[in-house]
């Protein structure tokens, strides 16, 4: 297992480092107040810092961590100290791209929370135990998408093309105002 | 989860902290998956009630045993719907839910009927589901359905397949191993994650096999692989064959052509692993290096963070090996200090402090000077300990480097990169000497306004031991006398330390000490009071200008060579009476130090503090267990317990165990048995012992154990008379002799008749080692030279043909049971000598000081050169003896 590469956890959290949503894949967090002192020191750490434009990156506790905020949402990819920082980095940006397909460009809390199965869905499409699924933004997002076919959810009547459509326009709108 | 269709905008000004999941509390939600029992099912309402049960457990809630339970059956109905979408939440609560093996078998039969589905995602849940929660008995009977989902058309189908499999190697190894040649063919596979997943999957299958990794590494390297992910396990594993292969033949590195060309891969995370595979290479040489720096360099200058961080991190770890390959980079990295990522500019600064030569160091210093008010506490201890090793490398600027340290004591800042700065300064004091009066005075201006006690009495302490020996010494009591008047009791404590160690070292300035010291008789601080007493009465001359004898200097300022924990343990064990603590009683092992700076490799000096406070010792235990039997209470004071020597073979029916506990004039195994037979009980159990091979020996005690139940140990003990202070050896046949009951199983109640019976043990030995105490010394130069030539004894030896260097130290280190100091126990790969230092204390509270040098003579014979001081020149005899006997 040693040489392959490992994601240790991937976090959702809001303005104030409350957990929208997490999923660990490793041991070294034990208990669930383990897991919130590391994610109370990943988001004092990274929170004055601007990563919107391009995802940022910082490395503690023998971790390396990436991230990129938007809006009131901060990403995390967190890997092993001597994890090629590229790879975690590609995990995510498949994340974040992911879940602005899904939410079709609209990515806040609100919206997460809204569509929270969907984003447990992408979750667990990006890494299983640890090791990478799928770092392709369209592909994952195509996988949660096909498969909430029942009328009341967001994706029902759009194919992925559609929603990536959607998507661009509501940047470019977004970009122009 | 209906969505708000107008005016969603101005809504969210409203209500920024509204969430559709306020206020739900698990109670509620348990009673909601009731619904999950409707005979007609809601697909969309189960699908929000998951979702509320994943939200709760995402957030930290946990379900009892029976709430789980209950859950995951009511989840399992969920199976008779046909929606796709609930189906896949499904998947994700059975997983989270993470089943017991009684209630997996529940699921198993859906699962396996969604595994061979027509519907692609559900042959991938399905798989992954079943494959996380499956103990292996279940194995065997989806296997066939796993080695064809592995070469399955549909990636995800294939992928879902291989990561199982690694992640069931773990447990099942022998099954998945039975995949190979799906998981060969899967390598080939158009899709990337399938190739990246059957590549991971297959090397590990093989990786205890080195000619498959070797073969499968030199097909694949020769181009098949498009994933970048699985380019770059390709990569790693290439790295590792490299490194197995070393130095088997010279010349071109095999594999060295196919990273080389990786640097040339469209995507950055291949080009990233490259670089960084080539400058981990064992023994990199320039010309290797060269590109793989070049791609570096790009990256520094990148536009992405990531990147950035990934070079620069990198670099710096080259530049500690090979400064130079690094220097063409000098000029990127110095436009990365200022750069917004402040992880980035950290390293960019180390990196520098590393490869700068010395005319470019006054340059670099002013630029951190800038950057240092910026950045956090834990980046500037990086930058602190980077220049320190600078100044170390150019002591000629010692003057600037030590400015800036000064300089920035100054500022603001927190404890532990104030305590990182000073410890600098400490350590520049002693390494350079033309930095010794500058580095004095820095500190001293330091601690007139220094808010941490502790390190003002640690700079105290230091300015006592290094102050009296400078130039002019009277220029710092100023500084010293100070902390008297302005500071709490314990740096004033301190103070008057330092002051009477100025006064016993400097006889000139005596008088004038005398006279602040007798001022500090009217302080309101008992501790201070008796301090100035203490030494107003033991320095002696009344304030004349005398010499302060030797044997009082050593009582007031000679180091405490006794481990504080083992001297707390005895003081606490001493009752008042008429005979008065005695110091020399007091153990003085240490446990070795666990190995708790793995994480950090490159040990850094310590500067100042105490030294680490060993474990308590297991020798107060001994001690406190040997001194509760009246037989062997006169023995005395006990000088040292061995680590206890098996006697048994493991997994015998009775596992026995020996202690050796040496005294001045006896010796006393402890024999720690344990019963392994639940159906037996042991009486009376005593260990016969024959010391016909150990003639200065002569038994004088036994005590036998009572009663030995099943798996609960208990001890016997042997005692031995020996000629007093000697170290006398000899080897010990052991018998256990018992009388066995046989036991109920079910009531647990022995019969009442037992049976005599005997059972053979190994043979123990009392050695030389065993009479050696490990005391390390921290300067072993130092005690080395204060111990003086008088009583050496030199020899040389030849050890014959040994296995390595290593293994002869090892053995020698073994054999003579001392501590080796400075960590020169560690013999360097390739070297064809070596020097070890060893220290101990002998029976009857010798210290010994060995010296052992070490070279190959022809290609296996070492010979060795072995240096003994001791204070008695007997005890260094002794211990050629046993290097000349061992």
């Amino acid at each position: 297992m040693d040489l392959c590469p490992l994601i240790k956890n991937i976090l959702l959290l809001d303005t104030e480092g409350k957990r929208v949503a997490v999923k660990y894949y490793s041991d070294d967090w034990p208990t669930n107040s383990a897991k919130e002192a590391f994610e109370k020191a990943v988001f004092t750490k990274t929170q004055k810092t601007s990563a919107r434009n391009e995802a940022e990156i910082t490395m503690f506790d023998n971790y390396v961590v990436v991230y990129k905020f938007v809006q009131d949402l901060h990403f995390f990819v967190t890997g092993g100290e001597n994890e090629n920082e590229i790879i975690l980095a590609s995990v995510l940006q498949g994340f974040f791209d992911a879940v602005g397909l899904i939410l079709r460009g609209t990515v806040d809390k609100r919206e997460v929370l809204e569509n929270l199965d969907l984003i447990f869905l992408c979750l667990d499409e990006i890494v299983d135990g640890g090791i990478i699924l799928e770092t392709d933004a369209d592909v994952i997002a195509g996988k949660v998408a096909s498969h909430s076919m029942d009328d009341g959810a967001p994706f029902s009547e759009q194919t992925i093309t559609q929603a990536l459509a959607t998507a661009r326009e509501r940047l470019t709108r977004s970009l122009l105002t | 989860m209906a969505q708000p269709l107008v005016k969603k905008d101005d809504d969210r000004d409203d209500e920024a902290d509204y969430s559709p999941f306020l206020g739900i509390e698990k109670g509620a939600v348990l009673q909601e998956a009731r619904v999950f029992n409707d005979p007609q099912l809601d697909p969309r309402r189960c699908s929000q009630v998951i979702t509320k049960l994943l939200y709760l457990l995402n957030q930290g809630e946990t379900f009892t045993k029976v709430e789980a339970t209950e859950v995951f059956f009511a989840v399992t109905k969920l199976f008779q719907s046909k929606d796709i979408g609930l189906r896949r939440m499904v998947y994700v609560m059975i997983k989270e839910l993470s089943p017991s093996a009684d209630e997996v078998i529940i699921v198993t039969s859906s699962l396996m009927k969604d595994m061979t589905s027509k519907t692609d995602m559900y042959r991938a849940n399905a798989i992954r589901v079943l494959c996380r929660i499956t103990d292996g008995t279940l194995l065997t009977q989806i296997e066939r359905y796993l080695k064809q989902a592995i070469v399955d058309k549909n990636p995800v189908v294939a992928s879902a397949a291989l990561v199982s499999g690694i992640h069931l190697l773990q447990t099942n190894p022998e099954i998945v191993k039975r995949w190979s040649n799906e998981v060969q063919e899967a390598v080939q596979s158009r899709a990337a994650l399938v190739q990246f997943h059957a590549l991971a999957l297959l090397h590990q299958i093989r990786q205890n096999d080195r000619l498959a990794v070797n073969k499968l590494v030199s097909s694949l390297t020769k181009g098949s692989v498009r994933s970048p992910l699985a380019q770059c396990l390709l990569i790693r594993y290439t790295s590792q064959v490299i490194r197995e292969s070393a130095n088997t033949q010279a010349g071109d590195r095999p594999f060295y052509d196919f990273l080389e060309g990786c640097l040339r891969h469209k995507a950055e995370m291949v080009i990233f692993e490259a670089a960084r595979a080539i400058t981990e290479l064992n023994g990199v040489t320039t010309r290797e290096l060269t590109p793989a720096i070049t791609v570096l360099q790009l990256f520094l200058s990148s536009s992405k963070p990531v990147l950035r961080f990934a070079a620069v991190r990198t670099l710096n770890k080259v530049a500690m090996t090979h400064p130079m390959a690094v220097t063409n980079c000098n000029i990127d990295m110095e436009s990365l200090i200022s750069d917004q990522n402040r992880s980035i500019a950290t390293l960019a600064i180390t990196t520098l402090l590393k490869t700068g030569n010395e005319s470019s160091v006054d340059r670099l210093m002013k630029q951190i000077t800038n950057f240092m008010s910026d950045i956090a506490d834990e980046f500037k201890i990086v930058v602190v300990e980077a220049i320190r090793s600078l100044c170390l490398k150019f002591p000629l600027k010692h003057r600037s480097l030590m400015n800036f340290l000064s300089n920035i004591l100054r500022e603001e800042g927190g404890f532990d990169y104030k305590k990182a700065i000073v410890d600098s300064i400490v350590i520049l004091i002693r390494d350079i000497p033309e930095a010794k009066e500058t580095g004095l005075l820095h500190l001293c201006e330091f601690i007139e306004d220094c808010e941490f006690t502790y390190l003002s009495t640690q700079i105290l302490h230091f300015l006592g031991i290094e102050g009296p020996k400078t130039s002019d010494p009277s220029k710092y009591i100023r500084y010293i006398y100070n902390r008297v008047h302005l500071e709490n009791a314990t740096v004033r404590a301190a103070a008057v330390s330092t002051l009477a160690k100025f006064g016993a070292m400097v006889d000139t300035l005596k008088p004038r000490i005398f006279v602040l010291l007798r001022r500090c008789l009217f302080d309101n601080d008992d501790e201070v009071r008796d301090r100035a007493t203490l030494y107003l009465n033991t320095l002696g001359g009344d304030g004349a200008v005398v010499q302060t004898g030797e044997d009082v200097k050593e009582f007031l300022f000679g180091s405490l060579d006794i481990p504080l924990v083992n001297l707390e343990n005895s003081l606490k064990n001493y009752e008042p009476s008429e005979e008065s603590f005695d110091i020399y009683s007091v153990p003085r092992e240490v446990k070795t130090q666990p190995l708790a700076e793995k994480k950090a490799p490159g040990k850094k000096p310590t500067g100042l503090g105490a030294p680490p406070a060993g474990p308590p010792s297991t020798v107060d235990a001994y001690e406190k267990l040997l001194f509760s039997i009246p037989e062997f209470a006169n023995f005395g004071k006990l000088f040292k317990s061995s680590a206890p020597v098996e006697l048994t073979e493991a997994e015998t029916e009775y596992a026995v165990n020996v202690v050796k506990h040496i005294f001045d004039g006896h010796v006393v195994f402890q024999y720690n048995c344990t019963n392994t037979i639940p159906e037996q009980l042991l009486e009376n159990v005593t260990v016969i012992v024959d010391a016909s091979e150990a003639e200065e020996f002569a038994e004088v005690a036994s005590k036998p154990l009572k009663s030995l139940p099943y798996d609960s140990p208990g001890q016997t003990f042997v005692a031995f008379e020996k000629p007093e202070g000697t170290p006398a050896i000899g080897k010990f046949s052991n018998m256990l002799r018992f009388i066995v009951k046989e036991v109920d199983p079910s009531t647990g109640e022995a019969e009442d008749d037992g049976v005599e019976d005997e059972y053979q043990l190994e043979e123990l030995e009392v050695v030389a080692a065993d009479y050696i105490l490990k005391v390390g010394v921290s300067n072993f130069r130092n005690a080395w030279e204060n111990m003086g030539a008088d009583c050496e004894r030199i020899d040389e030896y030849g050890l014959g043909p040994r296995e390595s260097l290593a293994e002869a130290v090892n053995a020698v280190i073994d054999l003579l049971g001392m501590q080796p100091c400075e960590g020169t126990e560690v013999v360097p790969n390739n070297s064809r000598s070596h020097t070890c230092l060893l220290s101990g204390v002998y029976i009857g509270n010798v210290k010994v000081l060995v010296r052992l040098q070490f070279g190959l003579d022809g290609p296996k014979d070492v010979a060795m050169k072995l240096a003994v001081r001791s204070e008695d020149e007997s005890v260094s005899d002794a211990i050629h003896e046993i290097v000349a006997s061992g």
